[in-house]
């Protein structure tokens, strides 16, 4: 079992100087990264910038040309790729889908698909589902192991807006609970801010490095987004910077749990907003 | 019991079909039809050298249709044709060359045609025991691989992130393959072996909830097929492989009929589908 307490810290995964050449080129070089436990890291970056390839190395999926990657002993891995296909004459149900690659009591599936809210899909064919469904059958089946290292490529693909924040407060709560440590991937950092510790910006390389708040500021960032990035951030952060409790209180992107919803009307007056950084002073 | 060979015929196509469900669910599942199809035709080149070299010809068929799909796999990797045009070629040119090498040996007679579409009324004691034998560690091998493979069947990177050596997994799969085939190849016939695979295996499709029990439908259907198939065959003095695939396919086309068969409540209240 998984303790949150006491072997916090301890790294999992540990990448140094990592690249992968394919065909004539580098699709990503260079990458120093490390995965503790207990800690989520999100990469992000534009499309081609090697964040798919830099997360099959780390977890052994591919073997880096250059530089070394180092996996915890007997490491155990829960893997949600970015798509996953299942042909219509396999018959698979959600509950069966729980078992792939382990075997599981019955306790643990039902608790994984409560924790990603899909319990009631239990019975029901892969086949069927919507890919938010499907989405959330393959983190419950990743969750359902207790993994040391969840690693989620693009976990919200095909979830609409509302349904890709709540996605991302389960994985945060998830790391919580059970203290492992969370690699993913996101095409957009506004989403995954209040439910990261590290952010790593890829372009072929890794371009920066931080707190989602460092990122977001950093010149390597608006490089690589665009200038307007902060400008629409600042837009986004009110959707993510706190979370609506179902007794109406407001949780705060720093944990603090409030009753005031005014500040949260505060936030929507401001969209469209093109100061950005007025915005940031106003989330803080 | 075994005295007549109507019912030498029927129990070795039972424990054909028993062997050849769980298989054929992989090869559907995997979408690897005409891979199936690609080593089953390889067998002929697999008769030809056990002729020249004078070796078994079950052996020489299991190692000729491992390599086709060894060779496969290969070329898969390292070539730039896509698996579509390999398995064009493999498939024929193995089949060509069989036949080529078979017309030279002039010194030996062979029965093309009993190689190619089966005879499954001359099987003997001794086949029978073949195909119990070798079909109970096929499925023996299989039960063992069964995570492992139906894991990388869902997803190949997460079988292989979560430690289930996918490529091991197919591997084996292939050698489970080849094996039937040779085991196959008297019952049905080089042209049709692949039949045998695919058709129970689609037919059981609706009836089933797991891939487990796809599995175990896929037998059961492949063993009626059987017993229609020769039954019909008899009373019609038509040739017993294909009458056995004309049976499966009839039950594959049952299959598809409109009726609720999983939901009762369903058929009371109307018929629904």
């Amino acid at each position: 079992m998984l303790q949150s307490t006491g072997k916090s810290g301890e790294p999992l995964v540990e990448m140094k100087n990592a690249g992968v050449h394919r065909s004539g080129r580098w699709l990503v070089r260079g990458v120093d990264l490390t995965v503790r436990r207990g800690e989520i890291v999100t990469l992000i970056g534009p499309n081609g910038s090697g964040k798919s390839t830099t997360v099959k190395m780390a977890i052994g999926l591919l073997q880096p040309d250059e530089g070394t990657v180092r996996r915890a002993p007997s490491l155990k891995v829960g893997y949600v790729p970015q798509k996953v296909t299942v042909d219509w004459t396999l018959p698979l149900s959600v509950e069966r889908l729980m078992t792939l690659t382990g075997g599981l009591d019955r306790k643990k599936i039902a608790e994984a698909l409560e924790a990603a809210g899909i319990a009631h899909l239990a019975r029901a064919e892969v086949q069927a589902l919507s890919g938010g469904e499907f989405q959330r059958a393959l983190l419950a089946r990743a969750l359902a192991r207790e993994p040391d290292l969840l690693v989620l490529d693009e976990p919200v693909q095909g979830v609409d807006f509302t349904g890709e924040i709540a996605l991302y407060q389960l994985i945060s709560e998830i790391r919580d609970r059970t203290g492992c440590g969370v690699l993913l991937i996101s095409h957009d950092l506004h989403v995954v801010m209040a439910a990261t510790d590290t952010v790593v910006c890829l372009n072929g390389h890794v371009c920066c490095r931080g707190t989602p708040e460092n990122v977001l500021k950093s010149p390597e960032y608006v490089r690589l987004f665009g200038a307007r990035a902060g400008e629409t951030l600042a837009i986004y952060r009110h959707h993510h910077d706190h979370t609506h409790l179902a007794d109406g209180r407001v949780r705060q992107a720093d944990g603090r749990i409030v009753d005031d919803p005014h500040m949260h009307h505060h936030g929507h007056d401001h969209i469209g907003s093109d100061c950005p950084d007025g915005e940031h002073d106003h989330a803080r | 019991m075994l005295d007549d060979f109507f019912t030498r015929a029927l129990v070795a196509g039972i424990g054909l079909a028993l062997v050849v469900g769980p298989l054929g669910c992989f090869v559907v599942w995997r979408r690897m039809a005409y891979f199936g199809d690609t080593m089953a035709h390889s067998a002929l080149l697999g008769v030809a050298l056990s002729f020249l070299f004078e070796i078994n010809l079950t052996a020489g068929v299991f190692v000729v249709a491992a390599l086709a799909s060894v060779a496969l796999l290969f070329l898969q990797r390292h070539g730039t044709l896509s698996t579509d045009a390999l398995l064009g070629i493999l498939s024929h040119s193995t089949l060509a060359l069989g036949l080529v090498m078979v017309a030279f040996m002039s010194w030996i007679r062979i029965d093309l045609m009993a190689f190619l579409f089966g005879d499954i009324l001359t099987v003997s004691r001794l086949d029978i025991a073949m195909i119990y034998g070798g079909g109970a560690l096929v499925l023996l091998v299989l039960a063992w691989l069964w995570r492992p493979l139906l894991a990388a069947t869902v997803n190949q990177e997460i079988a292989e992130a979560e430690g289930m050596r996918p490529e091991r997994a197919r591997f084996i799969f292939m050698l489970l393959m080849a094996a039937m085939i040779a085991i196959a190849m008297k019952i049905v016939g080089i042209m049709l072996i692949t039949s045998l695979l695919i058709i129970p295996a689609a037919a059981a499709r609706r009836f089933a909830s797991t891939p487990e029990t796809m599995a175990v439908a896929a037998s059961l259907a492949g063993a009626i097929a059987v017993i229609g198939g020769l039954n019909a065959s008899l009373q019609f003095d038509t040739p017993s492989g294909p009458s056995i695939v004309v049976a499966a396919l009839i039950l594959f086309l049952l299959s598809l009929a409109p009726i609720s068969l999983r939901k009762p409540a369903a058929l009371k209240s109307g018929g629904k589908t």
